[in-house]
């Protein structure tokens, strides 16, 4: 929790940043994006009012975003608000029952979800998801296989992670929890993609562990790649978001840049108190200011 | 001596049965598909045979460069449309649905060709002679060659599967089908190769039954289907050694009952395959490297 303690986000330098002008960040309710966020260039990723149901259940309504080139955007928000729908959906691992995906302007919404990853949105699953029967180098071989064009190669994942390479052909039942988030990460990174989604990558790890893939993150970013995030560590996601969008039950609550909106407001949108907080959810409430406070301001 | 014979005998009677087993066992371990017209897919595999030999002349130890991958498109091609039909709604369906193919082909056969036996002649006396080890045990060239054919093939596909593109596609689509995707993986291509190389094996089990025996529409579910499965479960579901394994123990099972009693042969087989499947439910070969 110390590594970033000044409070600039990862990627503050990065290009999309500048992009993005500073909005009011309302407390309450959800934002109509293009008017609050005035944004030169295109959106290289585009949600537009999408629905999901899982059976009777509505499981995203009417979410909208936009991630622009070299972002790191970051969905927070409670269990079963919606957030690995969301990012599920987008890699075409759900129907939308309403709205539609946009990416590089072209609209990916009846797209099968291989063909969404070859043409460059690749995620990593939530709980890893890793080929149990394969060695570690085949599970990269596999992400490889029908990879874009691009710099990340086996060998250069070797690189990033330098602990992989002497150990490429353990099969990953061996590997430690946070060993094969990085495999899995690896694993898509191979695929050269152009928007990364990362779906709860600290779920089941230490938070030592967390933080030291995160802390791959800037190296990964310099690639050019764009990351889309999902993540319940709410101070995490406030340390390495350009971007943060909060849902709950299935609806956008907040969003805005990490520095323009204060712990009252994320507080609020995560539980959905229309003041502050009171009753029942003071605990956690305090809980999630203490964890914004640890990043400072 | 008759005790080192019947195993012996077994033994070679094994390469049969794992020739017969070896696609089932690959449906299942890829797809989780219990193919139901696996046997009857063999027997058209003989009938392709015929019809292969009849047209080009072929020599039916060599039909088997063109029925092969005839069966191998016919695999693709029912992977891809019925069975993969089935499996998008469930995994049961699949069985409901091989089921009634078997059915179809069966019938198909007694209507377009007949209830005739036919077998698959080998015009070479070498193929259909034997040899003698000591004084009483005579080995058949042909099932001796069946055995050999049925080891190269589980090796070929060990290779296949460790070492290939294609082989380790396979193995990662059997493990998590939706990671592969999320790779950029059609898995239903992936299964469509694996159906492929599983009913191109089934088609050379067609012309070894034919060769070894003869075949008939029905020969499909009373026989070759069975044994498969008999094969495939003392083996292991979804183990390749398994199947080698399971069909040798079918076979000296087999072999041993008729020696203790002429027509008890098959029900040893079958009393063998209750017995591992209560007392060692994940057969005898535990899954291993492969699919």
């Amino acid at each position: 929790m110390s590594s970033a303690q000044d409070g600039a986000p990862a990627t503050s330098s990065q290009s999309g940043d500048t992009a993005r002008a500073q909005d009011g960040a309302p407390v309450e309710g959800p934002l109509t994006k293009d008017t609050a966020r005035p944004q030169d260039g295109t959106p290289l990723l585009e949600v537009r009012g999408l629905t999901v149901h899982h059976g009777q259940l509505r499981a995203l309504d009417q979410v909208s975003l936009r991630v622009f080139p070299g972002e790191v955007y970051a969905i927070i928000g409670a269990n079963g608000a919606g957030k690995s729908t969301l990012l599920r959906t987008i890699a075409g691992l759900h129907r939308a029952t309403e709205g539609s995906v946009l990416f590089d302007g072209r609209d990916m919404t009846g797209v099968r979800p291989e063909r969404r990853a070859t043409q460059g949105i690749v995620m990593v699953p939530e709980g890893r998801r890793l080929f149990g029967s394969l060695t570690l180098e085949e599970n990269l071989k596999v992400g490889a296989t029908y990879a874009r064009e691009g710099q990340w190669t086996i060998e250069r994942v070797y690189e990033l992670f330098g602990w992989m390479k002497d150990r490429r052909r353990q099969l990953t039942a061996q590997l430690s929890g946070g060993e094969q988030q990085s495999v899995a990460i690896g694993r898509a990174l191979v695929a050269n993609p152009r928007v990364l989604l990362l779906d709860e990558l600290s779920l089941g790890l230490a938070p030592v562990v967390v933080q030291r893939i995160y802390a791959m993150l800037p190296q990964i970013l310099a690639t050019g790649l764009t990351v889309l995030l999902v993540e319940q560590d709410v101070s995490q996601a406030l340390r390495v978001a350009s971007h943060i969008q909060c849902l709950l039950e299935g609806r956008t609550t907040l969003e805005g840049r990490p520095a323009d909106v204060t712990p009252e407001q994320v507080e609020a949108a995560y539980f959905g108190l229309a003041s502050a907080p009171a009753g029942a959810a003071e605990g956690e409430a305090l809980w999630i200011g203490s964890m914004m406070s640890s990043r400072g301001s | 001596m008759d005790w080192v014979n019947d195993v012996i005998q077994g033994i070679l009677t094994g390469g049969l049965y794992a020739l017969f087993a070896c696609g089932l066992s690959l449906m299942f371990g890829v797809m989780k598909v219990v193919n139901l017209a696996h046997g009857d897919l063999a027997v058209v595999g003989g009938y392709v045979a015929l019809g292969v030999i009849a047209i080009t002349h072929v020599p039916v130890l060599w039909s088997f460069l063109i029925v092969v991958p005839i069966m191998a498109v016919l695999g693709y091609g029912l992977q891809r449309t019925l069975i993969q039909a089935a499996l998008d709604r469930s995994v049961l369906t699949t069985l409901l649905v091989t089921f009634g193919l078997s059915v179809v082909i069966e019938n198909a056969l007694l209507q377009f060709v007949n209830a005739d036996s036919h077998s698959l002649g080998v015009n070479n006396s070498i193929i259909t002679a034997s040899f003698s080890l000591g004084s009483q045990i005579q080995i058949a060239w042909l099932l001796l060659l069946i055995l050999v054919v049925a080891v190269v093939l589980l090796l070929g596909l060990q290779y296949f599967l460790s070492a290939s593109k294609y082989g380790r596609l396979i193995r990662a689509v059997a493990d998590d089908k939706e990671a592969a995707q999320l790779s950029g993986v059609d898995y239903r291509h992936v299964f469509g190769i694996a159906a492929a190389i599983a009913v191109g094996s089934v088609g050379l089990a067609g012309i070894a039954q034919g060769m070894y025996s003869q075949f008939a529409p029905t020969t499909g579910t009373d026989t070759i289907l069975l044994f498969a499965f008999a094969a495939v479960v003392i083996g292991g579901l979804g183990s390749l050694w398994g199947t080698l394994v399971g069909g040798v123990v079918l076979g000296v099972a087999q072999e041993i009952g008729s020696q203790i009693n002429a027509s008890d042969g098959f029900l040893a087989g079958y009393i063998v395959f209750l017995a591992v499947l209560i007392l060692r439910p994940q057969g005898l070969v535990a899954r291993g490297a492969q699919a």
